[in-house]
């Protein structure tokens, strides 16, 4: 029997949407082009995610949390200012405390190889996932009752619905003729661990330069903190290869002092940050995901709590078709996601990118502006709420599993 | 599917290949029994479920259960008991339905036996099922008394019918011939005569006259903000469904 969903991509979203849906009983199969255990290797990617508390929910309600939970740093603050080398904090810096929403932390910072492990031993656990990696999906074709793709290897598996998780430049979107909309915002961010003799006490600093944004994400242990450091890509790219004197004497003006001295605590990491919006994220028999269906600028954290928020919701509509004997394929099933998810992946993309145009400039007005901005939304504390409520992922129509709910 | 091909000429097989695509559009003609389909499948799918004992989340859950579909159209409900693993039969007085649904099934994969038939004559023929599916037939019969007289006799001791209709009231006036005839154009004109359509207390009159137990009752509520359908166990003041047991 051809199996209900094909899952290309088996990063993070490729693999909680696997687990998710044969948790609930649907039979996938799952391509991945790399050899599963290359991401979990230590020095393979170095990036960090602001976990949502939604995230986390459905972290817990598929199983996985609990492999995470030692590893991850609970944010219990969040401060955002606006500022420029050199001068710290403008004065109008913003104050989220986790006390003021009664759910608990905001989020939670888990290292990529963290999340990633606890993935792929889930992947390896749950019945009813058929894994093939590596191996590569070379082309696929779409008929009115299914869909079928064809593995380098010349094999051709069939399926009712394939779901596309292969990434930003997505080669099975572009086969299937789903145009992208795309932003180079000109920077590229710089990721690394950093050590600090003081203890961060949980809080996570965004700071809006004028070169871009600069966040300071707290690990756990509370003397290791992750960066991410938007610049101008030549001086990133010289950044990446300084000596560490010369390196740490660039991020100190922005880091300041406040965590005392500082070093490198692991390798840098450079990536270019760039918009990538899919103009659908349905076409016959297939499904787009995450980054394939919009990488978005990393600010905030929220491109991996958005690729799960599409996991979930995909999920979700997919198992209740299934139950009520719909085909999972077919336009009247793949509309539902698309209607439930483009609007919140669309306004949450043009809200970084504004969130970020704003900020990053170094105009006095607008300087000005935004320190009156800030200042309004630390005296509003219902407004203040809300942002939090939002960075926490808990407005809008919620899926079961963000909830902690099973399917 | 047997005995299709040779008995219709290739003209008449290609207008029903396009019927059948027109009946599977969700944005074409078909489009108000598309949005109205999952809430009824839910409705339909967690009845039967309940009856027999069956885990919806298991692989074929009907597996073993002999369902029947009458007015089955182009299979929008017929397909789904299928691929929940039921041995289905679809019964429709128009031929034309019949051509479609079987050209649609095959192109799905699913094995379904479709026949141009009716209640009357499956019942004459000693035909029996575990679950008959009755949907939005009821108030287009010339004679109800009768017409569920024979969906009795087709449902065996134990087994269940699922049946919804129109409720008469000034709302169903509203909503099914002014909004979705008149104003909205979902339906052709004349598509229903509200004067048939069947209150709850005299549908659960007529099927306990037919020998059947009602053993629930459940409106489908139109939600005109959302586009969508819902279940409610308050409100059958327009489209509801009610499942009756054959007691045995």
């Amino acid at each position: 029997m051809k199996p209900d969903v094909l899952i290309i991509g088996g990063g993070l979203n490729g693999a909680a949407l696997a687990i998710a849906l044969a948790r609930a009983g649907m039979p996938v199969t799952l391509v991945e082009s790399r050899p599963l255990d290359t991401f979990t290797a230590e020095d393979f990617d170095g990036r960090a995610y602001a976990l949502s508390l939604a995230s986390k929910r459905m972290l817990a309600a598929l199983e996985l949390w609990p492999s995470m939970a030692d590893e991850a740093q609970p944010i219990l603050d969040i401060r955002v200012a606006d500022g420029r080398p050199g001068e710290g904090a403008g004065f109008g810096a913003v104050h989220f405390d986790h006390a003021e929403i009664e759910e608990g932390p905001m989020g939670w910072i888990v290292e990529d190889r963290v999340v990633r492990r606890a993935l792929i031993d889930r992947l390896g656990e749950t019945p009813g996932i058929d894994i093939r990696a590596p191996a590569r999906v070379v082309d696929h074709q779409t008929t009115a009752s299914g869909a079928e793709a064809t593995l380098e290897s010349g094999e051709t598996l069939r399926t009712g619905l394939i779901v596309a998780c292969d990434g930003r430049e997505s080669p099975t979107a572009r086969r299937a003729g789903i145009h992208r909309i795309r932003h180079d915002y000109g920077q590229s961010a710089i990721v690394c661990a950093v050590a600090h003799e003081r203890d961060h006490g949980g809080a996570a600093h965004q700071l809006f330069l004028p070169a871009g944004p600069f966040a300071i994400l707290p690990l756990p242990g509370g003397h290791r903190s992750s960066i991410v450091w938007a610049e101008r890509p030549a001086l990133a790219a010289r950044l990446r290869n300084a000596a560490e004197d010369e390196f740490l004497a660039a991020l100190r003006p922005r880091f300041g002092d406040f965590l005392g001295p500082i070093r490198l605590a692991g390798k840098r990491f450079v990536y270019p940050l760039s918009l990538s919006l899919a103009e659908r994220m349905t076409a016959p028999r297939l499904a787009l995901l995450g980054d394939a269906a919009h990488g978005i600028h990393p600010l905030a954290g929220q491109g991996f709590n958005l690729g799960l928020r599409d996991s979930a919701a995909l999920a979700e509509v997919l198992v209740e078709a299934a139950r009520r004997g719909e085909d999972v394929g077919s336009p009247l099933v793949l509309a539902r996601y698309g209607a439930w998810r483009s609007f919140d992946n669309t306004t949450t993309a043009l809200a970084m990118s504004a969130l970020d145009g704003l900020f990053s400039n170094d105009n006095p007005l607008l300087r000005l502006g935004r320190n009156l901005g800030l200042a309004a939304v630390e005296r509003l504390p219902a407004l203040k709420r809300r942002f939090i409520r939002e960075a926490a992922g808990l407005t809008g129509a919620l899926p079961r599993l963000l909830e902690g709910r099973p399917l | 599917m047997t005995g299709l091909r040779e008995t219709i000429d290739p003209a008449e097989i290609a207008k029903f290949e396009a019927m059948a695509d027109e009946w599977w559009d969700p944005a074409g003609k078909f489009r108000p029994l598309h949005m109205l389909n999952p809430c009824r499948l839910d409705y339909i799918t967690r009845q039967i479920a309940g009856e027999f004992g069956r885990d919806l989340a298991a692989p074929r859950p009907f597996e073993g259960l002999r369902v029947l579909d009458i007015g089955c159209g182009g299979g929008l409900l017929a397909e789904p008991m299928a691929r929940l693993g039921a041995d289905v039969v679809g019964a429709d007085a128009a031929e034309g339905n019949i051509h479609v649904a079987r050209i649609h099934a095959a192109r799905e994969g699913l094995a379904i036996d479709y026949r141009a038939t009716t209640a009357e004559a499956l019942a004459e023929a000693g035909e029996a099922f575990d679950v008959v599916l009755n949907m939005e037939v009821v108030e287009h019969v010339s004679d109800p008394p009768a017409y569920l007289a024979a969906c009795h006799r087709l449902v065996r001791p134990g087994g269940i019918m699922v049946i919804s209709t129109l409720n008469r009231t000034m709302k169903s006036f509203a909503a099914a011939i002014v909004g979705a005839e008149y104003v909205m154009r979902w339906l052709p004109r004349g598509t229903h005569d509200w004067r048939r359509f069947i209150t709850p207390e005299e549908l659960a009159a007529l099927l306990g006259e037919a020998g059947f137990e009602v053993v629930d009752r459940t409106g489908f509520v139109f939600n005109p903000l959302g586009w969508s359908w819902s279940l409610s166990e308050r409100d059958l003041s327009v489209n509801y469904a009610m499942t009756a047991r054959h007691p045995g």
